[in-house]
């Protein structure tokens, strides 16, 4: 993608209206908003059962001004795959479907789905927004929950297994775009999905969206946060384009300047991170660390 | 034209005259065979439909309510658990109002497994809001396929056509194959009433309250629960369209069949045995072996099982001194299913002094367990000389058991 979007070049067009059931600061809200501008119009939503349920609204009335079909838990990229299927077999060509499901929809209970889906390389794009738990029934632990983070089926202790890595399980299944992006850098996703839009066969875009309620923090922060977690190396934004892994937006300009803020003050900022201990952050110091040496030695000659 | 074919093929090419559109599978025995065909066909070109070889069959349904809600007409098959585990999605196609087709080719459910032919599978999924159809033969399976589609697509409720695992899908039978001009003149293309369109953009099957709730016009939308009822009454609507839908096919087609259940020999018959599927054709033998003994014994076979043709049932079964029902499935802890929900039936239509039949249930040939007709015979004669004496229908009796 050579121009990047800005703020004076976003479309006006809203396809969120006010008054969704989001909670103040719903990083998915922003996330959303931003993402169905990149769709369009011609575009025809697969939603799960998530956050999202709930912010586009109860019947009659519907936030967004989409075409959507909310299914099953588990179903996501199957009934996605079903409506591409009876697109291709009715001639109606030219309609964008994508999947926008949370982190249990996508790397829990969804995933046997999905991956069926991406083997056989079906032509969606799916977008899975990452709260790191179940915040729809009230924060429990997900696979993409954080090491030491405190949920409501994990109260004490925090969780005590690491992230499991979508975009990596995802890149595995060789579908030919895998992005990561955060509710931080609204317009990195813009670009990311437009991209997406442009390429055949499964596409997977990984958005952190930091939740308020879940994660005990301030409302007005989830921008912050979201930033932060990329600014401390917690949180990559990259591309893996036909196999080929590069780092983009703010993760690729941090390698030239070498500016790693300390992981702590993400930490800090978040009460479910309250039960965890100064080793611990040590040890996820030094993870980083070594992985940004590695980008360092991979990425600073790349222009 | 008169082919010879597994009941499977003849389920597959049911299929294809049917024209559907989308079709997705799982394999499971001892479905697979019919699916196989199905990517055949349109690997070679014979028919022209999107084949989806998904990763389960809760993904294969998933990919037929994917399909028919952007509007596409769809199909899919499976067995045993492969049925149970689409369960959740059995629900939601209902619920959808989506007019998907689905042979289940019956089986026996784990634990412990098996893969020969009972009734557990479907009968199990009875409540959930599809209509059941089960068949005897390998022309009713092709026939009851096509029919299935129109059926489907006039009541906007999702079809399940259920035959034997083995005894029908893997034996090889005569049947005559419909022309394709025909069955297009009797199944026009599909029509959906919505079909996901970003043109007029819908957000469908969202969470919808007990209470029904105004929308953005002022108008009064339904709550979940008038959904629901309408469903229960557009299924009961269902058992006229169904009779409908299988006159227009004798019609055209030139062949009788009963929408609701074939009788044999029951019209001056004091004693009727009641089955579904093929051991209803078995139990024919078995009902001519005792008329030559001179009991007046005749048998009813049920082709619609949900919604259940409670009238026409209690209506043919009524006048018969007793009832002698054989399942391949069971409601553990109570009783056999259809015995049950014929004594229902026959309820209704108590009407002052008149004595109603005693109904004797019969559980056989589960997992595949061997059905001789010489017990058969057995069982019938058993239980028309007890009925005789004591008139008690609350006896659940197992046959063929070893124990």
């Amino acid at each position: 993608m050579t121009a990047k979007t800005t703020i004076l070049n976003l479309p006006e067009e809203e396809f969120v209206h006010p008054g969704s059931r989001a909670c103040a600061g719903c990083g998915l809200g922003i996330a959303y908003r931003i993402g169905l501008k990149a769709l369009g119009k011609n575009t025809i939503l697969v939603v799960p059962p998530s956050c999202l349920t709930v912010l586009q609204g109860l019947y009659p009335i519907a936030t967004t001004k989409m075409a959507c079909i909310n299914v099953t838990f588990a179903s996501t990229a199957s009934v996605a795959s079903g409506v591409l299927a009876a697109l291709r077999a009715m001639g109606r060509k030219g309609i964008t479907v994508a999947c926008w499901a949370g982190d249990g929809g996508t790397s829990d209970i969804g995933i046997q789905a999905l991956s069926g889906a991406a083997e056989r390389l079906e032509d969606f794009i799916y977008i899975c927004y990452d709260n790191e738990g179940y915040m729809n029934t009230g924060t429990q632990r997900s696979g993409t929950t954080p090491f030491g983070a405190i949920t409501t089926n994990t109260p004490i202790l925090g969780k005590q297994q690491p992230k499991k890595d979508v975009p990596a399980i995802l890149a595995a299944h060789g579908i030919p775009y895998v992005a990561t992006s955060s509710a931080g850098y609204p317009l990195d996703l813009y670009d990311k999905i437009r991209k997406a839009k442009t390429i055949r066969g499964t596409k997977y875009i990984h958005i952190l969206t930091p939740c308020p309620s879940g994660w005990g923090f301030q409302p007005k922060d989830t921008a912050k946060i979201g930033r932060l977690a990329v600014e401390t190396g917690l949180f990559d934004l990259y591309e893996i384009e036909d196999g080929k892994f590069r780092l983009t937006g703010r993760s690729r300009s941090m390698v030239k300047k070498r500016e790693l803020v300390p992981v702590k003050e993400y930490f800090m900022l978040q009460s479910r991170f309250q039960s965890i201990s100064d080793d611990y952050i040590e040890r996820f110091q030094k993870e980083i660390n070594d992985r940004w040496k590695r980008y360092y030695n991979e990425f600073s000659q790349v222009s | 034209m008169q082919i010879i074919e597994s009941g499977n093929v003849a389920a597959a090419l049911g299929v294809k005259l049917a024209r559907a559109q989308v079709i997705a599978a799982f394999p499971i025995t001892p479905q697979t065979p019919l699916t196989e065909k199905l990517s055949e066909l349109i690997e070679s070109g014979e028919m022209k439909a999107e084949y989806i070889p998904v990763e389960s069959e809760h993904s294969a349904l998933s990919v037929c309510i994917g399909a028919a809600t952007a509007g596409a007409r769809t199909f899919t098959a499976t067995s045993a658990n492969g049925l149970l585990y689409m369960h959740e999605q059995l629900h939601w196609a209902a619920g959808a109002r989506l007019p998907i087709v689905m042979c289940v080719v019956n089986r026996g459910v784990g634990a412990p497994w098996n893969v020969w032919n009972d009734h557990q599978d479907s009968i199990s999924q009875r409540d959930t809001g599809w209509i059941q159809i089960y068949v005897n033969d390998h022309q009713q399976i092709i026939d009851t396929v096509i029919k299935a589609f129109c059926i489907a697509e006039k009541v906007n409720i999702p079809v399940m056509v259920c035959y034997d695992g083995y005894i029908l899908s893997h034996t090889y039978m005569p049947f005559y194959l419909p022309d394709q001009e025909l069955v297009d003149c009797f199944l026009p293309p599909h029509k959906s009433v919505y079909a996901l369109d970003p043109e007029d953009p819908r957000n469908i099957n969202t969470v919808t309250l007990p209470e029904a709730r105004v929308n953005v016009h002022g108008v009064l939308a339904h709550g979940y629960m008038e959904l629901r009822y309408l469903l229960q009454e557009d299924l009961r609507k269902s058992i006229h369209t169904i009779a409908e839908v299988e006159e227009r096919y004798s019609e055209v087609f030139n062949r009788e069949g009963g929408a609701y259940l074939e009788e044999y020999r029951c019209r001056d018959a004091s004693y009727i045995a009641v089955s579904m599927g093929s051991l209803s054709f078995q139990l024919r033998v078995a009902v001519d072996a005792l008329r030559e003994k001179g009991i007046r014994i005749g048998v009813a076979g049920v082709r619609l099982y949900r919604p259940f043709p409670d009238k026409a049932i209690s209506n043919a079964l009524s006048h018969a001194n007793g009832i002698i029902v054989f399942e391949k499935g069971m409601s553990y802890g109570y009783m056999g299913p259809l015995a049950s929900d014929i004594k229902s039936a026959l309820y209704g239509n108590v009407n002052g002094n008149r004595k109603l039949p005693f109904v004797h249930n019969y559980i056989l040939g589960l997992g595949g367990r061997n059905i001789r007709t010489r017990d058969l015979i057995d069982a019938l004669r058993n239980s028309c000389k007890e009925g005789e004496s004591t008139h008690m229908s609350d006896t659940l009796k197992w046959s063929g058991l070893k124990i």
